[in-house]
């Protein structure tokens, strides 16, 4: 889909901020009653002034720095001037020139296979506005209710250059930034809305659409394959594509026109006399010092440290509360081991259920790669371990493998059975001499019945072999 | 020359209904007081940076501590409409 | 006269006098107050007279009732900035310089009548009706802050606080007869003034003496940390310095001459030389933009109030009529109905010299003649301590000579506006008449030099009479 030109303005909610960007009010209004965080500044209450948090500009050079930008030396914020509901100033505070950071970029995986840097044009401060909820459906609601909770909840615009080609990469390009922001511990993507994304969608030669106010990645990948079916089609009926805002409609999972006013948008944007110049250049090389290890440096140290595999690395990195749940593993048992069962097995089984690594202890992780490498039990076993800690139906590993018999047999009673079979089975061995492979599995066979599977099946094989050319 | 279409689309942007009975008016105050500011056209201000804060004051922030905020019931106080603990607002089209 | 004021009360009843002066207001002709807080009020007084236990009572305004202008918030008392779309409006809060005056002892006894919104230079365009000065009831108070200056004028209010954006403390103190003065931009914090052009305004005290503004300066001056333009830092501006022996005044020739009433003129010369005749020495300095600092300041506000008023649109506070249409429908006849001609004018205009296009030609070339203009002034005080001239060209002119007219009405800001875009400080003091009506003398200082403003002033007062005259108010 070489012929598709996608870039993506995301704005990320500062979460971790214990504020909101100019006011006191808390930024925990997820499961508050509207207008219950609101105070006269974040209400625009006539005469109230903004005072930035310091915080949110520490996160913000934080983020630049992480997506290799450039942090301006001097920085400020303007009045963008437009009307809406949910806006109470009848302008938001953001930037225009002179933003925080310019001109980065962040690796990613392309379809193609190889990896590539998308340029970031920009990242910038500024406040969300508050939150519309519709009495009925969009188009036949009578009014619509306003709730401020979320009006001034610190923002950071990411805007990318036009560098993704298909709606994949739009979203593995998503999953990288949330990953880095989860990494400088700034972001917290679980919670609804705080990362919302504008798609700029063209084909090659013909013009632009956005589609504005998108949640979900899901939601991204899904908006612009039916942007890109559309445009596709009207091209091959000769239709020219308007350059045009449209809305995604999450439940006819297609993009609609908003029809607005030609030449509508003309933002008056101004400083902002109310907020001071930002001089922020001495505060960098402090940050970029504190700054944690990111996904690719990690991915890479892993690798090294641990001798895995670049996929088992990638998928161990991915989030940072996976890698730190891996390194707390790989402390206590086989690096190796642990890693293909953490990225394996158990984000398989995470995933089955929804649930998050936070859902499993470390430890217990730790006994079961140890019970494997010790062949205390099978890996048909540490499965059945995993799901019945995940499903709350055990308190540890050693208590379940003891509670289901799911405990190796030991080497004698292995040992004693392969044994048996072969003094029992002296056709099949004949057979075996003879050349034939099936005959030694039948054996193996026999003596899994033995042991009712508690022996490991390549291990019962050799055994059986070693006695069989033994004798 | 602002014409009658520029003042109507100005009222647009500024969310201002014009009638149609004080176009006139504006038209002809509005061009009267532009043409006034268009004696700034001969100030010479090649190199002058421009003065948008009087007084030079740089970093000035607050720290990232939760406060009070005001109760639904004084953040509804002044709005003329209003249901559920949400603001009234008329229908978004 | 408010110290002299405070002990009376502390001896007397704060509850007495506060009754004579509703009652004065009552009977009033001024229009002047638009919100009596009579009930809060009284019973302030009443704790204050009743309370005599020492500790009590020993704030700066301890019992000292005090007016206020209606777009400064007060925490329970209507702040609709005499405009019909800000009616009923109550904010939970109150302003900085309201908590100040409280914790002082102060007693806020009402809202006083502004143009709305701040626009305007006579009182006349407030919803609430035009306020009179109090020297001649058929003038203008003059503006914005012409409520402030009426009830003081005319003995309704020992003292209020107004604001100045353009020159809105200053022209009614002139033009009243009183002291205004328009403090350093940041050294009041604007935190619960309702913008109107927040790079300029400043909120001001409106007094009879010299003295008097200095301790309303002494309560209110000083950092805020919920207005990041406040200062850090201020001096103390009691006692009042003594004296203007060895002080340098210079003397703009801009501010004189073509546009200037004859008798204005003639006061502010008698005024400097009554100066130089207390030991100052005044010389001729040269401002030169101050002819381009009418149109700057005016696409400046402008621009900046397109912005500032953007709130108004009776979702969460206001005027809200009729049925509702859809949203922006329905905000813009709220906006069209709530504000008045010369507001409208103003957003208007504001909102073009901002759009697409325009920027560069109107608001970034008036920024740029701003930096100008404060240059002009940083070059004066190379020479001079103070600049004086008149506040205003003219004495107060007939209710509805300029309603209909805004330009004429804007050129009479010629001499104040160009102090807002420097952010300078300058004080108005009575110097003498223009007929049967004052005529005021502006003495402007340097950043943050509210100090020597107020020292040239209190010697002017002390040597001349003007301010112990009264206008017979019926
Ligand atoms: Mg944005
Ligand atoms: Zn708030």
């Amino acid at each position: 889909m070489e012929d598709v030109i996608i870039g993506l303005e995301i704005h990320v909610q500062l979460n971790k901020l214990n504020s909101k960007m100019f006011c006191g009010c808390s930024t925990d209004y997820h499961d508050s009653e509207p207008n219950t965080h609101t105070c006269p500044i974040c209400l625009g209450l006539p005469g109230s002034l903004p005072v930035l948090n310091k915080k949110a500009v520490e996160y913000g050079i934080k983020v630049g720095l992480a997506l290799n930008c450039t942090i301006e030396e001097e920085t400020l914020f303007y009045r963008k001037n437009y009307y809406y509901p949910d806006l109470p100033k009848g302008f938001q505070i953001s930037q225009y020139d002179f933003p925080l950071a310019t001109k980065g970029y962040i690796m990613i995986l392309g379809d193609d296979g190889a990896e590539r840097n998308i340029r970031i044009n920009r990242a910038h401060m500024e406040e969300d506005p508050g939150r519309l909820v519709h009495a009925g459906t969009i188009d036949k609601a009578k009014y619509t209710m306003v709730d401020y909770n979320r009006c001034g909840m610190p923002l950071l615009e990411v805007v990318t250059e036009p560098d993704l080609c298909s709606p994949k990469e739009a979203r593995v390009f998503l999953d990288k930034l949330k990953s880095i922001l989860e990494y400088l511990d700034v972001f917290d993507g679980s919670q609804e809305g705080s990362m919302r994304v504008d798609a700029n969608i063209s084909l090659k030669g013909g013009d632009r659409t956005e589609v504005k106010n998108i949640s979900g990645f899901k939601g991204v990948e899904k908006a612009l394959s039916y942007e890109i079916t559309r445009q596709k089609n009207m091209q091959r009926r000769n239709i020219k594509v308007v350059q045009e805002t449209r809305h995604f409609d999450e439940i006819r999972n297609i993009t609609v026109s908003i029809r607005s006013k030609v030449g509508a948008h003309d933002y008056r944007y101004f400083p902002e006399c109310d907020l001071v110049t930002m001089r922020i250049a001495s505060w960098v090389p402090a940050i970029r010092d504190a700054l944690p290890e990111l996904p690719d440096s990690k991915r890479e140290r892993f690798v090294k440290e641990y001798g895995l595999a670049d996929d088992h690395a990638k998928s161990l990195t991915s989030e940072i509360k996976v890698a730190n749940f891996y390194e707390a593993v790989a402390a206590k048992a086989s690096p190796k081991l642990a890693a293909v069962w953490i990225a394996d097995v158990l984000k398989g089984e995470l995933n089955y259920r929804d649930l998050g690594i936070e859902s499993f202890q470390a430890e217990h992780m730790a006994e079961i790669v140890n019970m494997l490498e010790a062949a205390k039990i099978t890996e048909d076993g540490a499965v059945e371990v995993i799901r019945t800690l995940l499903d709350k139906k055990g308190e540890s590993p050693a208590e379940i493998v003891a509670s289901k018999g799911l405990g190796k047999a030991e080497d004698d009673a292995v040992k004693k059975a392969v044994r048996e079979a072969v003094a029992e089975n002296a056709a099949a061995v004949a057979d075996y001499r003879a050349g034939s492979e099936r005959a030694l599995n039948f054996i193996v066979g026999q003596v899994m019945k033995k042991t009712r599977g508690k022996a490991s099946p390549g291990e019962v094989h050799a055994l059986v072999k070693a006695e069989v050319d033994k004798a | 020359m602002i014409t009658r279409d520029d003042v109507e689309h100005i009222g647009w942007l500024a969310s201002i209904k014009v009638e149609d009975t004080e176009k006139d008016d504006f038209v002809k105050q509005f061009n009267s007081i532009l043409d006034y500011f268009h004696q700034l056209d001969e100030v010479d201000t090649e190199g002058v940076e421009p003065t948008y804060r009087v007084v030079d004051l740089a970093n000035i922030f607050r720290e990232d501590v939760a406060r009070p905020s005001l109760s639904q019931e004084d953040a509804l106080k002044n709005a003329p409409r209003s249901l559920d603990g949400y603001f009234k607002s008329p229908r978004i089209v | 006269m408010l110290g002299e004021l405070r002990e009376q009360l502390r001896s007397g009843s704060a509850e007495d006098y506060l009754c004579k002066l509703f009652e004065k207001i009552e009977r009033s002709k001024l229009n002047g107050f638009t919100t009596l807080a009579k009930e809060s009020a009284l019973q302030q007084a009443r704790d204050f007279d009743r309370d005599r236990s020492p500790g009590q009572g020993q704030g700066l305004l301890a019992g000292v009732p005090i007016a206020i202008k209606e777009c400064i918030s007060t925490r329970g008392i209507q702040t609709c900035c005499s405009s019909r779309i800000l009616q009923g409006y109550i904010p939970p809060y109150d302003a900085h310089v309201i908590e100040r005056l409280k914790a002082e002892g102060a007693i806020i006894m009402g809202k006083t009548n502004m143009d709305e919104f701040a626009m305007g230079s006579s009182t006349e365009t407030s919803c609430f009706g035009p306020t009179k000065n109090p020297w001649d009831l058929n003038t203008v108070p003059g503006g914005s802050s012409g409520g402030s200056a009426a009830v003081v004028a005319g003995g309704e209010a020992p003292c209020a606080l107004g604001s100045d954006t353009g020159g809105s403390v200053r022209c009614p103190a002139s033009f009243c007869g009183i002291v205004g003065l328009k403090p350093t931009y940041g050294l009041v914090s604007r935190y619960g003034l309702v913008a109107y052009a927040n790079s300029l305004e400043q909120i001001g005290p409106l007094t009879h003496t010299v003295e008097d503004t200095a301790l309303l300066m002494q309560i209110i001056a000083g950092h805020d940390g919920r207005d990041t333009t406040s200062a850090e830092g201020k001096s103390d501006y009691l006692p009042v310095k003594e004296g203007v022996k060895g002080l340098k005044i210079g003397i703009p020739k801009e501010y004189f001459g073509e546009g200037v009433n004859k008798d204005v003129e003639k006061a502010v010369w008698d005024a400097i030389h009554t100066l130089e005749g207390l030991g100052a020495t005044w010389q001729e300095v040269s401002l030169p933009h101050t002819k381009h600092a009418l149109a700057a300041y005016y696409v400046i506000a402008m621009s900046e109030a397109s912005s500032n008023l953007a709130r108004f649109d009776g979702l969460r506070y206001g005027l809200r009529e009729g049925e509702d249409k859809d949203w922006h429908t329905t905000f813009s006849d709220i906006r069209s109905k709530g504000f008045g001609p010369e507001v409208k004018r103003r957003i208007l205009l504001g909102t073009y010299a901002l759009s697409a296009g325009y920027y560069g030609r109107y608001y970034l070339k008036a920024l740029k003649v701003r930096t100008l203009i404060k240059n002009d002034f940083l070059k004066a005080f190379k020479d001079v301590d103070l600049v004086a001239g008149p506040t205003m060209p003219i004495p107060a002119f007939r209710i509805g000579e300029r309603i209909n007219d805004p330009l004429s009405l804007y050129l009479a800001d010629v001499f104040t506006v160009p102090i807002n875009l420097a952010g300078v400080p300058a004080i108005s003091v009575p110097c003498g008449f223009a007929g049967h009506l004052p005529v005021g003398l502006q003495l402007i200082g340097k950043h943050f030099d509210e100090a020597t403003v107020l020292q040239a002033a209190q010697a002017f007062e002390a040597a001349t009479p003007f301010h112990e005259k009264k206008p017979e108010v019926v």
